[in-house]
């Protein structure tokens, strides 16, 4: 099963990254990052806190700002230019530690406010698919509920369908079961695996090992800002080279 | 230690709790006897509130409501403790009005009618139905009062079919009533302050010109330079062209009401043309204010900030005075520029910095992630504050955006010390000058205060209940 999701990708560059550095007023957060995404991969970033990563996938739809190097995502380079920045979000989809739904609009209403306001798309329009990835995501009951009502996996299923309802090329994972109860991370992870079959672009920061074995096509091992270890999933976790990326590994495998 | 396994064989059913949890019990226990000092404290609030009433009802149920003047009122007392109330049925309409003519009373109750109307689409916003219900019983209010203050048939029936249509307009087509809400400050303050119908028209027409040349220019200039180009358009018109044209106008097609100048208004009316322009005006400003201070433009930055903490460090009569002493300096000579609406302006820009505060804090109290979800969808700066920050921020900030408003509404009474005829101060003054009632201290102070109270504590309920309205979290 695993194969037959990794057949889905092609050489075309999604997300090219040259050189990127950043820094948070004097400390070196992310140090010479080089990286190119081909559309259709899935790739996982894992790392102990405090190594980038979660900077690393802000960066790539400017909710952070590089100060040094390249970021092109699907042929627009990030700039200052709020044109491209603009254009970069509605392409690029992101998914939230803390799910960051609407509180004040329903679920329905989180799901169509993009699509109406950014894509121009009739309301009614944008709520048949608003309700396709609720279907999708399993939960079009819940569409006229507020988010407050909807635990907490339901929460992240919803705002994995509102960034789907933009239609993204490429979507981003912020550790997004981090903040769940061992219940409910399954339904958000088989959310997410069924996403990767369809051969959506993907980068998930998560700690999901069985996720990474499952779906990625490569995992990616952080530390200090900077990019240590890369590898398939099957050689990374059976044979890693670093030795920080092995203590890593004994650390949250080891229980 | 023996055999700790455990197996349960049935879930158990929830069942009642215990009668001292539930009903008049548990009330009573827990909120006036869950302790001996507690228990003591309710007592003691007890009897406190019956020695009150047993002083003080005599006083109010004697009172005599007849009468000419106050030794009327001792005579008919003959001796008893008792309030005179007949100074309210003697000069009630002094209190509400002023100094308006009598026989215009109508226009001040209508136009008072007309701004519940104008409110509708945001009182209950959407529940249509209550607001139909709420203008029709307006109407049924309005017409009961116009009678009851002798107004001619005419003007009765002119606002039974006002009223009819506005009833009619809510009930089928509730977004319509928009245009009436829009309309409202310049068809109050021409019902109000009469004249010539063209003058607010020209005015309102400033607006409609604003509005044009922003949509024609605005794709080539971009939205700032075309609101820059169509706010210069607007004030070019407003200055010197507006003038010309409504007096040609006029000259035309002479329609209008007797115009009634600032100084004929006085007591509540004086109270709420203030507070209510000052109110809704001071909201929108606040909420830019708010924004300006959080930019990330310096300029902009610096500009807010300066004028926030301005305002905040100047004492309320400071600016009162400048309105009606300094502001003239700076005009051309000969310039009539009204008092109230000199007062109004200033009080308004008083007002919007306190809000602008109060909505800041609201949006300093959003968790980033608002703000990153907003931005990673692609939403635009301003559609991200329309759409996700202000109607969060603005719940956020009702209780406190509310008490700024309660706190100006009665600020409004401070417009005494710059001459003009307030209800507890001016009008006070002036009915006490008078030598039948010379002498009565609490009569006006109860009346004129439970006004202001139910004024006042209608905007309190309602904000609780735009919370309670406005709560997503549970259902």
């Amino acid at each position: 099963m695993a194969n037959a999701a990794k057949m889905t990708q092609t050489d075309e560059i999604a997300i090219q990254i040259t050189g990127m550095n950043k820094w948070y007023g004097t400390f070196h957060v992310l140090r010479d990052i080089n990286m190119s995404v081909v559309r259709g991969e899935r790739i996982v970033i894992c790392g102990p806190s405090g190594s980038g990563k979660s900077t690393l996938i802000r960066c790539i739809n400017r909710l952070e700002e590089h100060q040094k190097g390249q970021i092109i995502v699907d042929g627009t380079e990030l700039t200052s230019d709020l044109k491209n920045i603009d254009k970069v979000r509605s392409e690029v989809g992101m998914v939230f530690q803390h799910f960051n739904l609407f509180p004040h609009l329903t679920i329905l209403e989180n799901c169509t406010l993009a699509p109406i306001w950014v894509r121009k798309m009739p309301k009614r329009e944008a709520e048949e698919v608003a309700m396709h990835f609720l279907t999708k995501v399993k939960i079009p009951e819940q569409a006229h509920k507020y988010p407050g009502q909807l635990s907490g996996g339901q929460q992240q299923r919803v705002a994995i369908a509102r960034s789907l309802c933009m239609k993204p090329r490429i979507m981003l994972f912020d550790e997004p079961t981090s903040a769940l109860d061992p219940e409910m991370i399954k339904e958000v992870l088989d959310t997410m695996i069924e996403l990767a079959h369809d051969g959506m672009t993907m980068l998930c920061v998560t700690h999901e090992m069985g996720f990474a074995r499952q779906v990625a096509n490569r995992v990616i091992f952080m530390d200090q800002g900077q990019v240590v270890e890369q590898n398939e999933p099957e050689q990374f976790f059976l044979n890693p080279q670093s030795e920080r990326t092995k203590l890593f590994l004994s650390q949250i495998l080891g229980h | 230690m023996s055999d700790i396994s455990f197996v349960r064989a049935e879930m158990l059913p929830p069942s009642e709790p215990p009668i001292s949890e539930r009903g008049a019990v548990k009330w009573l226990h827990e909120n006036l006897f869950s302790g001996w000092l507690n228990s003591i404290l309710t007592v003691l609030a007890v009897v406190s509130v019956y020695y009150l009433i047993k002083g003080g009802s005599p006083w109010v149920i004697n009172g005599v409501w007849t009468g000419d003047s106050l030794s009327d009122c001792r005579e008919a007392l003959a001796g008893e403790s008792g309030a005179c109330w007949a100074i309210l049925v003697e000069r009630w309409n002094q209190f509400l009005f002023g100094f308006y003519p009598n026989t215009e009373y109508w226009r001040p109750t209508l136009t008072f009618a007309l701004l519940f109307v104008a409110l509708a689409p945001v009182l209950y916003y959407g529940l249509n139905r209550a607001n139909a219900i709420m203008v029709g019983i307006v109407g049924g209010v309005l017409v009961l009062s116009l009678i009851a203050l002798g107004t001619d048939v005419w003007h009765i029936l002119l606002s039974v079919l006002v009223f009819a249509a506005l009833t009619a307009v809510a009930w089928l087509a509730p977004k319509k009533l928009v245009y009436m809400s829009l309309a409202f400050p310049a068809l109050g303050f021409f019902i109000l302050w009469g004249g010539s119908v063209w003058g607010p028209i020209g005015a309102m027409a400033g607006l409609g010109i604003f509005a044009v040349v922003w949509r024609l220019t605005q794709r080539v200039l971009g939205d700032v330079v075309a609101g820059g180009v169509g706010l210069i358009v607007a004030v070019v018109w407003w200055l010197w062209l507006q003038t010309v044209v409504t007096t040609a106008l006029h000259g035309l097609i002479p329609i209008g009401l007797e115009a009634v100048d600032s100084d004929q208004f006085g007591g509540f009316l004086l109270s709420f043309v203030i507070g209510v322009t000052a109110i809704s005006a001071s909201l929108p400003i606040g909420i830019v204010l708010a924004l300006g201070r959080r930019s990330d433009m310096p300029l902009v930055k610096m500009l807010c900030v300066g004028f926030i903490e301005f305002v905040r460090g100047v004492p309320l009569i400071t600016m009162l005075f400048t309105a009606s002493l300094l502001l003239q300096y700076f005009l051309p000579p000969q310039t009539n520029f009204d008092l109230v609406l000199r007062v109004i302006i200033l009080v308004t820009l008083f007002s919007a910095a306190y809000i602008a505060e109060v909505v800041r804090g609201g949006l300093a109290a959003l968790p980033r992630g608002q703000y990153e979800a907003a931005d990673a969808l692609g939403l635009d700066y301003w559609q991200a504050q329309r759409l996700i920050t202000m109607p969060q921020a603005l719940k956020i900030s009702i209780p406190g955006i509310v008490s700024s408003f309660i706190g100006l509404f009665k600020d409004t009474t401070l417009v005494a010390l710059v001459g003009l005829a307030d209800p507890l101060q001016g009008i006070r003054k002036i009915v006490l000058a008078d030598i039948d009632w010379k002498g009565i201290f609490w009569e006006p102070f109860i009346f004129v205060g439970l006004i202001f109270f139910v004024v006042c504590f209608s905007m309190s309920r309602y904000s609780m209940y735009l919370e309670r309205k406005l709560k997503t979290d549970h259902h």
